[in-house]
């Protein structure tokens, strides 16, 4: 393996340009450095312009997230060994749009977020001297995973349909909407079906499942859609064939 | 002139404790506007790193003043009593809250909450989210934020400065970090909840924004730092990137051995070696002590080297996967993917780490700063609850319950405080002229990364898991000559679109009066306790030590330190045992002179 590598790393200075361009460096390639150690070392020895977030260096704050050769990728857990002998494409996440070199704009999703109420909705709040609700590992391990997304945006940057309707509340939104619907503390499900059927995006959905494969932390956003598009379809049968039965 | 609407109260930080004192301020007073100011998006805070759990009191055969015991004797007897009694009161009372707002807690069979052992602790009172308990706190709380809309969030703001005026604080000046902009934004309170500064340290499982900004805030603004020279090396972090192995992993069975495959732990008065987990002790003795048996091995030659330095081995081994895959399949993921190995088959190479500040803001026991109108909680603050060592599983309750009472606190202020006045303006002015100034400003010499590691060097070398007034005083003097040199920063990036590079020249400048606070705190205190030790004098020293140290900033920049009583309630200074039976506790003694402010060192 050679002891360098090429990072080929998209700039874009919107006070200085009115496109990205890209920008060669060559870095350190030892065994144990990621992506983002090699961006680090750009940024502290070779050129302090280059802008990018990056936190906590173990996969969980979620920040890092770029295209590594095309790809979503956290970049604190890609190894710069696994593309020698390189050069390594490095750009901002895709379908989002850019604020300055690696930085992208995550107010959109912000949005997303708070609109399908990720939080515990209740009828009645049980008070704190009740004690806590009851919930078994098995009632646990309904929702568990989509409790694990870390908001990296990777599922976003790879789904088709985010990228041609904006409007698509998208898949880590609707995985965390389905870590409350199915938490059997919560009575909100009703509430967030409304949201998540304001818009059809989710119908455009073709189950080709990007979200999933390139999600760190083995959140399965497309089977909270097709979960969700299953339910939306038994609740609009519910409506036509007993008008009654739907809250 | 860019002034944005004033609010009762701020939040600096956006991490546990900052947004459990908004939903608090929102819940008491939901009148009040209220606003979180953070450098990133509140849920990439660092709270999000943290694995092992969180102690609150729930086991029958559990109490209030075991919890308050194992506290006060793992601070080495440094933590304010009072203060351990009310945190060991609501720990569990914010711990159920939270369970109430969905955060998915692992659970016994039958669905209650479950507890794990943890370092230093004699009762199984850990709550836990499997080995992601911070992380899960962390989207609970932003999560369920959310549906507060009338907190304010200033998403990826830089606070550069308090507003102080009269003795009071009226809010902060920021840099919003997309567009540069340089705004006041007054508010009658302010709390900060900003975390730690591992990052003035070369290894650390911190995370690269933990460089002490509302620490450094607060001193320059004129309230002092307390017991800054406590710092917290964690027994177990992978070589080079310093990430966390939990203490779970300890109190799941782990071992810890040396190049002989030997529990070496039991040479340290840690008690003998058992086939399964002992509460307090060996591998779940505390912290302080398990870091300072690394060093004791170092020099006795039986660590293991590597490229990156000396280690000893966390054995996982006889867990088995199905253990590690239920209950710390983070610690697997983090082994696998950063070190490589799979610790089912292959043993965990670790050495010590900083990971902790016990020191930070004087507060009281609401979070309230000498300071009127300035708040703190959470790492950043120092209440104490955590003396001379903090106990693993204690920082997260304490950023609730903290972070909760501060923020009550300071809405209560907030009511009946002036309305910020006009005088901000002045001082945005002059903050906007610096900071222009310092963008635009070609030509410097020195390099904001290599300032940085010689800062790191310099504290690892003076203030690491052990000290001498020597190698403190070179401390001392490298850190005075990296301030001269920081004036002469090359800051290569003039742009106001996320310039990251003048962020990171701000934290430099933040980390290096934090680390002079550390390294001024540590040469005073001429005795050793908890993670304090001193070679040249190794014994605890009640008579003249058993003292809060506050360190002021002078008007030239320098510390100076003085000393505050700690307040001793029921438990007095004893000696901390380990391996056995803990002395008989809970007895009141006639205490009034450990409360009075007899140690002022000379």
């Amino acid at each position: 393996m050679s002891s360098h590598i090429t990072l080929r790393v998209a700039r874009y200075r919107p006070e200085e340009e009115a496109e990205s361009t890209f920008e060669d460096y060559e870095v350190p390639c030892p065994r144990d450095w990621v992506v983002l150690d090699g961006l680090n070392h750009v940024k502290d020895q070779i050129d302090g312009t280059l802008s990018f977030r990056w936190s906590c260096r173990m996969g969980i704050c979620g920040s890092c997230g770029m295209l590594v050769n095309g790809e979503p990728k956290l970049t604190c857990a890609t190894f710069l060994a696994d593309y020698a002998p390189g050069p390594i494409r490095v750009e901002p996440l895709r379908n989002f749009p850019v604020i300055r070199d690696l930085i992208v704009e995550l107010g959109d999703f912000m949005g997303k977020l708070t609109r399908v109420k990720p939080w515990i909705i209740r009828q009645v709040e049980k008070p704190l001297s009740d004690g806590e609700y009851r919930q078994t590992p098995e009632q646990l391990d309904e929702y568990k995973q989509f409790s694990m997304c870390i908001n990296c945006m990777l599922c976003y940057s790879a789904c088709p349909i985010y990228g041609l309707d904006p409007h698509f509340i998208g898949p880590a939104a609707i995985a965390l909407a389905q870590r409350y619907n199915l938490d059997n503390r919560d009575e909100g499900a009703s509430e967030r079906m409304r949201v998540l059927s304001e818009h059809d995006g989710i119908w455009g959905c073709t189950f080709v499942g990007e979200c999933t494969k390139v999600c760190p932390k083995h959140v399965d956003p497309a089977a909270a859609i097709q979960r969700y598009k299953l339910q939306a379809a038994l609740d609009w049968v519910k409506g036509v064939v007993l008008p009654r039965a739907t809250s | 002139m860019a002034v944005t609407p004033s609010f009762d109260v701020i939040l600096v930080g956006g991490g546990g404790a900052g947004l459990r004192a908004a939903i608090a301020i929102a819940e008491s007073a939901p009148t009040l506007r209220v606003a979180v100011v953070s450098k990133v998006y509140p849920m990439r805070s660092h709270t999000v790193s943290a694995e092992g759990g969180a102690a609150g009191v729930i086991a029958p055969d559990d109490s209030h003043d075991e919890h308050c015991y194992d506290t006060i004797s793992g601070g080495d007897w440094l933590a304010d009593q009072d203060a351990v009694e009310a945190f060991v009161r609501e720990a569990p009372q914010e711990l159920l809250q939270l369970e109430h707002w969905g955060c998915p807690w692992s659970r016994e069979p039958d669905g209650r909450i479950a507890v794990r052992p943890f370092g230093g602790m004699k009762k199984m009172r850990t709550w836990f989210a499997a080995d992601k308990t911070g992380f899960h706190m962390l989207h609970t709380l932003f999560q369920t934020s959310l549906k507060y809309s009338g907190v304010v969030r200033y998403d990826e703001w830089f606070v550069t400065r308090l507003l102080v005026d009269d003795g009071r604080v009226h809010g902060v000046i920021a840099i919003e970090l997309a567009t540069g902009r340089i705004e006041v934004i007054p508010a009658r309170a302010v709390i900060l909840c900003t975390g730690g500064c591992g990052k003035v340290f070369p290894f650390t499982t911190n995370a690269a924004i933990k460089t002490g900004d509302g620490m450094a805030l607060a001193y320059r603004a004129g309230a002092p730092l307390k017991d800054m020279e406590f710092v917290q090396y964690h027994p177990t972090g992978l070589p080079f990137t310093g990430i966390l192995i939990t203490e779970a992993a300890r109190a799941e069975g782990g071992y810890l051995i040396n190049k002989d495959g030997y529990r070496y732990l039991q040479d340290y008065a840690l008690g003998a070696p058992q086939p399964k987990p002992v509460l307090r002790t060996m591998e779940l003795g505390p912290r302080d002590r398990l870091s300072q048996a690394f060093v004791k091995e170092l020099e006795k030659g039986r660590t293991i080297d590597t490229p990156y330095g000396p280690v000893v081995h966390l054995d996982l081994r006889h867990l088995g996967a199905a253990l590690i895959n239920r209950k710390l399949p983070f610690v697997r993921e983090l082994c696998m993917k950063y070190q490589n190995i799979d610790p089912v088959k292959q043993l965990i190479p670790v050495r010590p780490v900083v990971h902790y500040m016990m020191g930070g803001v004087h507060t009281d026991i609401d979070g309230a700063t000498p300071l009127r109108g300035l708040y703190a909680a959470g790492e950043v603050a120092c209440v104490s609850i955590n003396g001379a060592n903090r106990l693993g599983s204690n920082s997260l309750p304490e950023l609730l319950v903290f972070g909760a009472r501060s923020g009550r606190v300071a809405a209560e202020y907030a009511a009946g405080a002036p309305e910020p006045g006009r005088h901000a303006e002045a001082q945005l002015r002059d903050e906007q002229r610096r900071l222009e100034t310092e963008r635009v400003q070609p030509g410097g010499r020195e390099r904001i990364a290599d300032l940085r590691q010689e800062m790191q060097a310099a504290m690892e070398d003076s203030a690491g898991i052990y000290r001498t007034a020597a190698a403190l005083s070179r401390g001392v003097d490298t850190l005075r000559a990296l301030q001269e040199r920081a004036r002469d920063l090359r800051v290569e990036d003039q742009s106001r679109t996320f310039n990251t590079e003048r962020i990171a020249a701000l934290e430099l400048s933040f980390m290096l009066d934090i680390a002079e606070a550390i390294v001024a705190s540590a040469l005073q205190r001429q005795e050793s306790r908890g993670a304090h030790q001193r070679t040249d004098f190794p014994r605890r020293d009640d008579d003249r030590f058993l003292a809060h140290s506050i360190a002021e900033r002078q008007t030239d920049g320098s510390c100076r330190v003085g000393y505050l009583p700690v307040t001793i309630t029921r438990w007095p200074p004893a000696e901390r045992v380990y391996g056995e039976r803990p002395p008989d506790r809970g007895l009141k003694h006639e205490l009034s002179h450990y409360t009075s402010s007899r140690t002022v060192p000379s």
